[in-house]
């Protein structure tokens, strides 16, 4: 796991920020890019100017990169592997507890 | 000079009022000039995100330029369009206040010159919304709400360097004390603003200045800086007397017209 998922900071560089919008038409925000910013209230500034100046988004976050943590290229197997192929591991394959008994006999598992 | 009722009874005959097409070319020009020298800052701010924000706030002070020419150009009777007045105009023609074409200076006089016009702009554009001419109404609510963004950017700049090290404390101090001299020119009143906020067509510029030393004394205090006291008041600037620099300005804010005339992309 890498706490600083940017990479290398130059010294003295101002704080990079992830920023996430929410466009008027979307459920959720979703993640746009990332400025540089020395606190929150100049990292909202410049990803207004960087991100919202076209369009009507409902609202606007930023999150300190270094609050984000990812998983490692190196893990990625170990993390994301056992998914593929394993179509049988996906929640829709599951009949719900309530309603029709039945499922499709096709089961559209993998896309 | 005419009264004010003959203006009217003018304006109603045949839509045309030079007085209000005189002031709307000095608010345009006020804005494009100083759209025009934030762009100046394009590759030489202190940051990318500076470059854009600049370049951001120069974008919407010249859609306010055009606004405001168009309209001029329908009330003076000459059918100029915004190009004719931006592009085909000589530096002498130009009515903006001087404070907006000061030259940049270091990043803290353009804050210090930022901070004067965003406060000053969205008083006296709200103002406006609240006059009896729907267009230009409108046009005040839009533009004060972008202004708004402008004036949060030199309100944060002000503090950031004011609060920031003794380097930047300092040189926001000079910043503030190179532009307030020009200050008092937004709100001047000559015969020609007089004559309209008398008859109730837009409200005069002096109306807004309480309201604007209030908030920007609030500011520059908030910052740990001195509102200046200069001895000295610019004026000219709505007479077409300009500023030894303003004639680069101009001659580059044209440079493209004059080398292809009547060119379009």
């Amino acid at each position: 796991m890498s706490s600083t998922p940017t990479g290398t900071e130059r010294e003295g560089a101002p704080a990079s920020w992830e920023v996430f919008l929410r466009p008027r038409r979307g459920l959720s925000h979703q993640h746009m890019g990332s400025v540089r910013a020395d606190d929150a209230d100049m990292a909202l500034g410049r990803a207004r100017d960087l991100y919202v100046r076209r369009g009507d988004p409902l609202s606007l976050w930023v999150v300190r990169s270094d609050a984000v943590h990812a998983v490692s290229p190196a893990e990625r197997d170990p993390y994301f592997g056992n998914a593929r192929h394993k179509p049988y591991r996906y929640p829709e394959q599951y009949a719900p507890l309530t309603g029709p008994d039945e499922r499709g006999s096709d089961g559209d598992h993998d896309q | 000079m005419t009264t004010t009722s003959d203006t009217a009874a003018e304006t109603a005959r045949t839509g045309q009022d030079p007085d209000l097409a005189a002031h709307l070319l000095r608010l345009g020009d006020d804005a494009l000039v100083l759209g025009q020298r934030l762009c100046q800052w394009i590759t030489r701010a202190p940051t990318i995100e500076e470059d854009l924000a600049l370049s951001n706030i120069a974008l919407d002070l010249v859609g306010h330029a055009r606004t405001l020419y168009t309209r001029a150009g329908g009330l003076d009777g000459t059918g100029r369009t915004e190009d004719d007045y931006a592009f085909a105009r000589a530096d002498r023609e130009f009515t903006n206040a001087l404070v907006t074409e000061l030259p940049n200076g270091d990043f803290a006089v353009t804050v210090a010159r930022q901070l004067v016009y965003t406060h000053y702009a969205v008083l006296y554009y709200r103002a406006l919304a609240d006059g009896p001419d729907p267009d230009l109404a409108g046009f005040g609510a839009r533009a004060a709400t972008e202004v708004a963004f402008h004036r949060r950017h030199a309100d944060d700049w002000t503090r950031r360097l004011g609060l920031g090290t003794p380097e930047s404390a300092r040189r926001m101090q000079a910043g503030l004390d190179r532009v307030w001299p020009y200050t008092a020119e937004l709100f001047e009143e000559d015969d020609l603003v007089s004559r309209l906020a008398a008859a109730g067509t837009v409200p005069g510029p002096a109306s807004v200045r309480p309201s604007w030393e209030r908030e920007v004394g609030e500011v520059v205090a908030g910052a740990g800086l001195t509102v200046p006291a200069p001895r000295w008041q610019a004026r000219g600037g709505r007479d077409g007397l300009h500023l030894e620099e303003f004639g680069v300005l101009v001659a580059e804010l044209q440079s493209v017209r004059r080398q292809f005339p009547g060119g379009t992309w």
